[in-house]
């Protein structure tokens, strides 16, 4: 859940996005970004604490790169979709329950 | 939103049976003839089939025959429809249907491919949706699309509930 939420922050998606191509600079995110630094040390330390990014220091910079293992973005992905298409057929559930019940009504008319 | 707290709901599998394809299969306690018809019938799409964050079906519009054409839309939301146009390939009630779908703003990568399938087996019916994306990295463009924006909605969500606005489903 905390990496939902850190995600959920769309300057932080495309933070993580950039990482994706391998580890950078904070400036570099910086300059991508096209937000001020302390905004984008804000998000780096969430993303951080979510346990998504990893930094080190290299001379006078900090670099940030990606920690793959809480990000199984096919599963957030497929529990998404899959929570819209649950809704969805439950309310098909429904609707089903109210046709079937007018259906039999139709069939003891007939009879 | 849903009042069916009492009845245990049957449970949705999501699969990747190839590597360009998402397959969805759900079990209903219905003819399959209800569900072809639940699928094929605009007033009774409208009934059930909504969007993210429960957006309804605005408009439905249906020429159920082989090349006939299909166009759905969602919304409106902050003044925007979600739209999406495709055409019948295949029509063989109550068993299967085959359309293709393009959305307006092509999330998908180019057209998918979709094949529904009604097994009946007892009284129930299983229901599978299979989508065919153009290529493997069109799905996988498209899973990671559905995901940004699945996260962008999960925060408006969170922010709503935050705000006291949806206090009534806490």
């Amino acid at each position: 859940m905390a990496t939902l939420k850190a995600l959920a922050e769309p300057s932080r998606f495309q933070i993580v996005e950039l990482l994706r191509n391998g580890p950078r600079p904070v400036g570099e995110l910086v300059n991508r970004l096209k937000l001020p630094q302390p905004q984008v040390s804000k998000h780096l330390r969430v993303l951080s604490d979510a346990g998504l990014v990893d930094v080190r220091a290299d001379a006078q910079r900090r670099i940030y790169e990606l920690r793959p293992a809480p990000l199984q973005e096919l599963e957030v992905w497929i529990e998404r979709y899959r929570s819209i298409w649950e809704e969805n057929y439950q309310r098909l559930d429904g609707l089903l329950e109210e046709m079937k019940a007018k259906e039999g009504k139709r069939r003891r008319r007939k009879r | 939103m849903t009042t069916n707290a009492v009845k245990k709901t049957e449970t949705l599998q999501v699969t990747m049976p190839s590597e360009r394809e998402v397959a969805m299969a759900r079990v209903f306690d219905a003819p399959r003839e209800l569900l072809f018809k639940t699928w094929t019938q605009p007033a009774l799409l409208k009934r059930w089939l909504y969007g993210p964050e429960e957006w309804p079906l605005a408009v439905c519009e249906i020429d159920l025959r082989v090349s006939g054409a299909l166009r759905f839309e969602w919304g409106p939301y902050e003044g925007k429809y979600m739209g999406m146009s495709g055409v019948y390939r295949e029509i063989a009630p109550p068993d299967r249907l085959v359309f293709t779908e393009v959305w307006d703003d092509n999330w998908t990568g180019g057209e998918t491919l979709v094949t529904m399938t009604f097994v009946e087996h007892a009284g129930k019916t299983t229901v599978t949706q299979t989508v065919q994306y153009s290529s493997h990295s069109a799905r996988e463009a498209a899973l990671k699309t559905g995901m940004a924006r699945g996260m962008t909605q999960a925060y408006d969500r969170l922010a709503e509930i935050l705000a006291g606005k949806t206090n009534q489903e806490i």
